[in-house]
């Protein structure tokens, strides 16, 4: 049997209307385990209403060679920003 | 004569140079590096002992405040140190946790510590005699890893900086809770005050130990420092640390065990004395009080628990396959 525990990351929403937020992982072996090592270790305080675990194994990411050819696209493209407009003097509440 | 094995060499070697520079670049830019980035080894492994080591003091440490839970001298003060000490096992997962994503497994770092290749911090190889050693350790301890801690929020290693900005937010209490017990213990009966006073006898030299070597001992500062991965030294951290205690044993009218402290307004810092490296070393080395005692405990625990994950590893394959 493999001996290593799985590894799952945990994301936490604050509160109630915000976005869940990754905090960090547990070992575990089922999803009920990992919900509630994720409560124990994560939401001692009252960090957290509401926990997502999901499979470490389960994320794809994208990697850091890949920063430029991904993500510089977007830099020539200033007309998606609301200060690229020019308005009439006196417009006002746009 | 492209191909030839001198060429191939060199362009390897200019390769890991461009690496190296620009990973040094994003360091002094004060960028995080995240654990896809492009690390030297020598940073990926500094990072796995410091890591590690700090993982496995919050683990190993948990040992003699757990000594007293049982025998804690109210309901109130054992639902404090049961808190504490489940924290400082939460604080050892985040470490763990981080260490990992350097691609180094759980299971190898346990293995690591049971065969003495990973240290922890030597200041938990001394026994807990009396309650007020809970005052003591809360106080000093926690105190000298809160001083070390705070200025590792801002480690270079992405992982690292978020637990430690996670761990000193839950750290205040626990200095507090100690220096409550080590006030109560301070202005109680005359042999409430001398167990304060003998706990912090004993617990002074090791906690201004515990900021390790001094940095003319120190080898492996250098690189640390170059990579932000410590960011103040070890004499700076220590005497940081003396300059906040100081006041705070006064005022409870204890007195801190070292003939040659003495406020020095030039530097506008105390001066202390000469710190025993002999016994530094001895115990880090494995000849403290507790070493072997500490090390045996988390074998026996590790051992007697591999049941318990077996049966968790059964139980999640019958349920996928339930499924
Ligand atoms: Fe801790
Ligand atoms: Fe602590």
């Amino acid at each position: 049997m493999n001996k290593a525990a799985t590894i799952w990351e945990v994301f936490i929403q604050s509160k109630n209307g915000l976005p869940h937020k990754h905090v960090g992982n547990v070992h575990a072996e089922d999803k009920e385990m990992a919900l509630q090592n994720a409560r124990d270790l994560y939401t001692r305080r009252n960090e957290g209403s509401c926990i997502w675990v999901v499979k470490s194994e389960h994320i794809v990411s994208s990697v850091p060679e890949d920063e430029e050819s991904f993500f510089d696209p977007a830099n020539d493209k200033v007309y998606r920003h609301p200060t690229f407009y020019d308005l009439p003097d006196g417009a006002k509440h746009i | 004569m492209k191909n030839d094995i001198f060429s191939i060499n060199l362009q390897k070697h200019n390769y890991l140079n461009m690496q190296e520079e620009i990973f040094q670049d994003k360091i002094n830019a004060e960028k995080k590096i995240e654990p896809k980035d492009w690390m030297p080894d020598g940073y990926r492994s500094h990072l796995i002992r410091q890591i590690s080591q700090h993982a496995h003091s919050e683990i190993i440490g948990m040992q003699p405040e757990g000594n007293w839970i049982t025998r804690a001298p109210s309901l109130r003060a054992k639902m404090i140190l049961l808190a504490k000490v489940q924290d400082e096992a939460g604080h050892g997962l985040y470490l763990y946790s981080a260490c990992e994503t350097l691609g180094v497994t759980r299971d190898e770092l346990n293995k690591q510590l049971h065969e003495g290749k990973a240290k922890y911090s030597s200041i938990f190889n001394y026994p807990t005699l009396s309650w007020a050693d809970m005052g003591a350790i809360g106080w000093l301890v926690d105190g000298a890893a809160i001083v070390n801690q705070v200025s590792l929020q801002k480690t270079s290693y992405g992982p690292y900086s978020r637990g430690m900005i996670k761990i000193c937010k839950e750290e205040s209490f626990h200095q507090r809770q100690g220096y409550e017990i080590m006030a109560h213990m301070a202005n109680g009966t005359k042999e409430q005050k001398e167990m304060a006073q003998d706990a912090l006898n004993r617990f002074w030299w090791p906690s201004i130990m515990m900021f390790g070597p001094q940095d003319s001992d120190s080898p492996r500062t250098g690189n640390a420092m170059k990579w932000k991965i410590k960011r103040k030294t070890n004499d700076e951290l220590r005497q940081n640390f003396i300059d906040k205690t100081v006041a705070q044993a006064e005022l409870i009218g204890l007195k801190i065990p070292d003939p040659d402290l003495k406020w020095n307004e030039e530097r506008g810092s105390y001066d202390f004395g000469e710190i025993d490296w002999e016994e530094f070393w001895n115990v880090v080395n494995g000849n403290g009080p507790c070493n072997e005692q500490r090390l045996e405990h988390h074998k026996k625990a590790h051992t007697e628990g591999e049941w318990v994950r077996e049966a968790a590893k059964a139980y999640a394959k019958k349920q996928t396959h339930n499924e």
